[in-house]
């Protein structure tokens, strides 16, 4: 049995604004993630599930329940959880290279005790949690680099960048930060579909590689069904889970496996569930 | 009814609007040899408006003419006179007020725009005495420091201070708060985020308090150099005002001019390469 990783029990999240009225935006959410799981969700449009991204990242506040991350309260954000935003957040001031190499700034590696220590050249006494050096920072991003295929891009500022390309650097640092989870907010959300094909193709390659537990929201079912090995169904107003769909598609999948039978039918049914919380919606 | 209607004498259709094609306005600031051509011809245009002006009868009995003016700068360079004395006592004033008004500028606004308690305590404040012209405070700084170096340096520092507090304030409000939580994501603390995040995307407002400061800070210089002092170059152009030296008084004014020039050319030059990215 897979290490449990988070624990959302009983969340309740109630957005409160005195001119339009509270909203509820979680109502009782309780969800598991073990350890190398890639968790989709999916749900109409507000029904929370940015908001759930954002309380287990520790970057919103909750009313009630709890939130753990390997059995630790989560308080606030942490180098454990990383987060690809939407809108990409890359620093506009830095290189590609450089916005990789931030990500791993403040981010300490465990060091055990007799290994060779590059500063004093001996054998470390005891284990010892550092910092990075800088050739270990440069190796990751050059890998990660390697990785988004953008390769002859390390100088180039942000703005110099198509909008794919800045998401797969926001991919990259994500990677290369190496958190215990990834958080990803509708990653592929702006992306033309050959791009978003593309990215969906290098994160299942490097999810089979990695194995990082992940948990992804989106509002395309294919791409849920595509990526995950568990999907979460969201009904909106208020936000609940409505339902948890284990996707036992056989690896390795690439954009082919979106033609076998078993993709088609898991992919309508649950798209049908959603639809029709959506018809609810606007009743 | 219908009748009217058919009676009505049939109306010619009326022609279409012309459309006139126009050429797309060119939106760029020129090549660099007509932007330095046309920058060289207003000089010299000013330079002749000037000569023109200096010679009417009118005039002249105040506004020296070019020739005096160089040659009132020929004389000062040749005796070693006072003019370098004035010009680096005010460079000197500005430095140190602005400098210090500027360095102790910014950590106030990053606090006041990080921190809803230091900002409800201070905004009040800094936005009164923003309103007041720093000439107003000259004598009361003169009161309380008598007639010295230091009561100059504060009334520089108190001008430069409030601008660049101000306007840095503004940029802290602007900062991308993603940027920020991104930060915090990968462990960045509050003092590592001034400098990582706020910083940077701050910088720009930086610059424009730095030059704000500046304007005030020479503005603010010359009025307190006024003021019982000997020297500086406001002190000296007062003194030649009173000899009736109009060469002496124009030279004065056209450095204090060129020193603002330099200053901001400085800083946008400063600005072109620190903000590359943009
Ligand atoms: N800062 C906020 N203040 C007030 N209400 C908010 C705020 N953020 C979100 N909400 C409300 O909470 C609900 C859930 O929002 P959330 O952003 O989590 O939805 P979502 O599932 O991510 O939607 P989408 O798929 O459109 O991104 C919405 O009804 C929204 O109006
Ligand atoms: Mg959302």
């Amino acid at each position: 049995m897979a290490k449990k990783l988070i624990e959302i029990s009983h969340v309740n999240k109630t957005y409160r604004d005195k001119t339009r009225g509270d909203t509820v935006a979680l109502d009782d959410v309780s969800l598991d993630i073990f350890e190398n799981e890639f968790v989709c969700v999916v749900g109409p449009s507000g029904c929370g599930k940015t908001t759930l991204l954002n309380i287990i990242a520790g970057l919103e506040r909750f009313d009630s329940g709890s939130v753990s991350m390997n059995g630790a309260p989560v308080v606030g954000p942490g180098p454990d959880r990383g987060v690809i935003f939407q809108q990409y957040a890359l620093f506009p001031w830095m290189t590609v290279k450089k916005n990789i190499e931030y990500g791993m700034k403040y981010k300490k590696v465990r060091r055990p005790a007799g290994e060779i220590d590059p500063k004093t050249n001996a054998p470390r006494e005891k284990t010892e949690y550092t910092k990075l050096t800088k050739e270990e920072k440069r190796a990751l991003s050059e890998k990660y680099i390697k990785m988004v295929n953008l390769q002859g891009f390390e100088n180039a500022y942000p703005k110099q960048l198509s909008g794919g390309m800045k998401q797969r650097v926001a991919i990259a640092r994500g990677y290369a930060v190496a958190p215990d989870v990834l958080l990803m907010d509708e990653p592929f959300g702006a992306l033309d579909a050959q791009t978003r094909a593309q990215l969906q193709e290098d994160l299942l390659v490097t999810w089979q590689e990695e194995k990082k537990t992940c948990f992804f929201i989106t509002h395309d079912v294919e791409e849920a069904v595509l990526l995950a090995t568990k999907i979460v169904i969201m009904s909106a107003r208020p936000g609940k889970v409505m339902e948890i769909v284990d996707v036992n598609l056989p690896y390795p999948r690439n954009q082919a496996t979106k033609l076998l039978p078993e993709f088609v039918e898991m992919k309508n049914r649950i798209w049908n569930t959603v639809y029709q919380m959506y018809l609810e919606v606007r009743k | 009814m219908a009748d009217l209607e058919k009676n009505r004498p049939q109306a010619e259709e009326p022609a279409p609007p012309k459309v006139k094609a126009r050429k797309l306005k060119d939106f760029s600031d020129g090549t660099r040899a007509t932007r330095i051509t046309l920058n060289v011809v207003s000089v010299v245009c000013a330079v002749i408006l000037w000569l023109v002006l200096s010679s009417s009868s009118s005039l002249n009995t105040f506004l020296a003419s070019p020739a005096q003016v160089w040659e009132a700068l020929q004389e000062e360079i040749a005796s070693n006179g006072r003019y370098f004395k004035d010009l680096s006592i005010s460079l000197q004033r500005v430095m140190i007020g602005f400098g210090t008004g500027f360095i102790c500028a910014i950590p106030v606004a990053f606090l006041m725009g990080w921190y809803p308690k230091v900002r409800n305590l201070l905004e009040p404040w800094i936005q009164f005495l923003r309103t007041i012209p720093p000439l107003a405070m000259i004598p009361l700084v003169i009161l309380a420091a008598g007639l010295t170096e230091k009561a100059k340096y504060i009334i520089i520092f108190i001008a430069s201070f409030l601008v660049v507090v101000v306007t840095v304030y503004q940029g802290i409000r602007q900062v991308d708060l993603t940027l920020v939580k991104a930060a915090y994501t990968f462990g960045a603390r509050d003092m590592n985020l001034f400098l990582d995040v706020m910083v940077p995307e701050a910088f720009p407002y930086i610059l424009v308090g730095a030059r704000l400061a500046v304007a005030s800070s020479l503005t603010t210089l010359i009025a307190a150099e006024m003021t019982g002092t000997i020297y500086g170059l406001g002190a000296r152009i007062q003194l030649a005002q009173q000899y009736m030296n109009t060469s002496v008084v124009l030279l004065g004014i056209i450095t204090i001019g060129v020193i603002g020039y330099i200053l901001d050319k400085i800083l946008l030059l400063l600005e072109a390469r620190l903000t590359r990215w943009k």
